[in-house]
């Protein structure tokens, strides 16, 4: 009976019950959407947030305290300190090693420049190796395709970039080749310690920073004019990080003052900081740090972004639950008279109250499963347009929007059942 | 002698300023017909209200089948209602998306279980057996209110409480209704009912006379019960 009264009333009330399934699908669709762009807007936005390089720099342990404790960039103690490139491609055998995005191994170096058919020496110069470009077959299968040119996407470039193996070619940064009117195409002698080496310019690029005095190369390049092959000064890192927390400031400072519990919440979660510890796990003699400015911006654009879509999911339920609540108070007050009956006959105030909200529940359902359908679609369209790619879709929304459907509901029905509760059938059944 | 099945004491139901029963004072025995007339706003339903277990008194005590009910918590009342009176209205009140058979069934539910057969009996006991697959639309005035006595007589009340209710009916359906209460009245069912037609109070064995919240007369026409009956009955 209590089922075929429900089914009638669905029936019977059918536009009143489509406008609450509307009303929730509404809710619904955009709770969904916020929810899987939320979840799936860190790594967008981490991903957009790439163009402004990498986030950790592996350096020499050494390298680093003199770094720490001096400020010291160069000199002795800082530039005869090396890491091995051999170890370079362990960073993707990390535990968050799918997170690593991007990564080149750079190696500084200076020589004595000359400019082919000019007359006279330009004087020494800062070289810079690195992997332009690499393409590699893990031993996992996975095959990598990394280098500078991932990391340097602001660049502008005059020519064209350096390939993997073009050990005979350089860049040259804007400051340098126009300080000494060198153009593409031109060709420069590199000499240092004895090894003297020709190269072609094969483009000059605008950094913006520093680097606009130096000459880019492959690492091979330079590790054969410095005659230090197999050596690297630093390995510059762009990974997808989690925004820091509480936890991961803690175990920034010394991971070993976290309990067992929270070193494996720790290390189980891609905060830079458990990133770096495990960079280090695979690089001898390395000390990873994070880029702090970056590292910061991305989680304060991120936690920001997060916050909006929170807001927006929070202030949608409301107006749905504000929504639900009149819709289906009004339909209460129009069966005040059916209901008063009941109550007349013998139903208590619960069971009444029952009967109305499994009518609702059945109909947020129903609402529920197309506004999700709906938010999904929401969400593609705002991964597109914002991303430019689709948003993967988060299995536990469907979890948390059931949850947020079900409260909804239940306080947008709480006037009516309130309303039911305060009905006496003598008013309604005597017309009063 | 008969149980007594209700009993009124020096019972007040008081609005504001307003007394709309005062000191009232009334026995009703098991099996009884008694019928409670009145002009409009003399406290009638207000009566009707308290013995239906759907209001309280404000002063004095209501004893029904033993158990004095004025002090009763909502929850309680509703389940006195729900076990020993049967409710008939003006308006029939029947649940307009729910077939006879099933607006009837509505009242099993809520007192125990759905028993579609029971329901049939009932409805065969006032004549709608072959409408109980008609939704209330479909029926005449008449045969909705036999619908609804049918649904107040499913769950074997105490009572049978009506307000008014040939109140909506045309001759002949008043006649087939106050046919049934005789037929009932036969069976031991204890009826109680409120109505402005004369012709309906005078059918009853007691009819009590209600004027401002007070019983002002108290008849006993077991003497003319017979005859009057036979001559509604007949819708003369």
């Amino acid at each position: 009976m209590f089922w075929h009264m429900i089914i009638k009333t669905l029936a019977r009330q059918k536009s009143k019950m489509l406008m609450i399934a509307f009303t929730v699908v509404l809710g619904v669709s955009l709770s969904t959407a916020m929810m899987n762009v939320m979840l799936g807007v860190g790594d967008k936005v981490n991903r957009e947030l790439k163009v402004y390089g990498a986030n950790i720099t592996v350096r020499h342990k050494d390298a680093a305290l003199m770094s720490d404790l001096y400020g010291l960039t160069e000199g002795l103690g800082v530039n005869d300190k090396f890491l091995y490139e051999e170890d370079v491609l362990k960073l993707k055998s990390i535990f968050w090693g799918f997170n690593i995005l991007d990564f080149s191994p750079m190696l500084d170096g200076t020589a004595i420049m000359n400019i082919k058919g000019r007359a006279g020496v330009v004087g020494e110069v800062s070289l810079l190796g690195a992997w332009p470009e690499k393409h590699t077959i893990l031993p996992t299968g996975e095959q990598l395709d990394t280098g500078l040119k991932s990391l340097r996407t602001w660049w502008e470039i005059e020519g064209e970039w350096l390939n993997e193996d073009d050990d005979n070619f350089v860049m040259l940064g804007k400051i340098l080749a126009s300080k000494n009117n060198i153009h593409v195409g031109d060709a420069i002698t590199l000499t240092n310690n004895g090894v003297i080496k020709n190269f072609a310019v094969k483009g000059i690029f605008n950094d913006g920073g520093q680097a606009d005095e130096k000459i880019l190369m492959t690492l091979p390049a330079v590790q054969e004019l410095m005659n230090l092959h197999g050596k690297v000064s630093s390995i510059e890192v762009s990974a997808l990080t989690t925004p820091d927390n509480d936890l991961a400031r803690k175990a920034a400072q010394d991971p070993r003052s976290l309990s067992p519990d929270e070193y494996e919440t720790w290390y189980c979660t891609a905060y830079v900081s458990a990133i770096c510890h495990q960079i280090q796990e695979v690089i001898r003699d390395g000390v990873a740090k994070p880029v702090r400015q970056v590292a910061e911006s991305e989680g304060t654009i991120l936690n920001k972004t997060t916050l909006l879509m929170v807001l927006i999911t929070i202030l949608s339920s409301i107006g749905s639950a504000l929504a639900i609540s009149n819709l289906i108070t009004a339909s209460v007050i129009e069966r005040s008279q059916e209901l008063g009956l009941l109550k007349a006959l013998g139903a208590y105030n619960w069971q009444i109250a029952l009967l109305v909200l499994v009518e609702v529940m059945i109909t947020g359902l129903a609402g529920g499963v197309a506004g999700y359908f709906l938010g999904i679609g929401f969400a593609q369209i705002i991964g597109q347009t914002v991303f430019g790619s689709y948003i993967e879709i988060a299995r536990m929304v469907i979890l948390i929007v059931a949850v947020i459907l079900f409260f909804v509901t239940l306080l947008g029905s709480i006037p009516a059942i309130r309303y039911l509760m305060a009905l006496k059938p003598t008013e309604v059944l005597h017309g009063k | 002698m008969a149980k007594k099945i209700l009993e009124l004491k020096n019972v007040s139901k008081i609005y504001g300023s307003l007394k709309a029963l005062a000191d009232i004072n009334l026995s009703v025995n098991a099996g009884d017909w008694l019928s409670i007339m009145g002009p409009s706003g003399s406290g009638k339903t207000t009566m009707i209200n308290i013995i239906g277990c759907m209001d309280t008194p404000s002063i004095g005590n209501v004893i029904l089948d033993d158990v004095d009910i004025s002090k009763e918590t909502a929850s309680n009342l509703t389940r006195i209602r729900r076990d020993k009176i049967g409710l008939i209205f003006q308006q029939f009140h029947l649940i307009s998306y729910l077939t006879a058979v099933e607006n009837v069934m509505v009242a099993q539910y809520y007192h125990s279980m759905p028993d579609e057969e029971e329901a049939m009996e009932a409805l065969e006991k006032v004549g709608l057996k072959d409408r109980a697959r008609h939704l209330p639309a479909q029926l005449s005035g008449g045969e909705q209110q036999r619908v609804c006595i049918a649904r107040a007589l499913i769950n074997s009340p105490q009572i049978l409480l009506g307000d008014e209710p040939t109140g909506n009916l045309d001759e002949e359906n008043e006649g087939i209704v106050v046919d049934i209460f005789r037929r009932l009245h036969d069976e031991g069912v204890t009826i109680i009912i409120v109505t402005h037609d004369p012709e309906v109070g005078d059918v009853a064995q007691r009819k009590i006379i209600l004027e401002h919240g007070k019983i002002v007369d108290d008849i006993d026409q077991s003497a003319t019960f017979g005859e009057a009956l036979k001559i509604k009955s007949k819708g003369e």
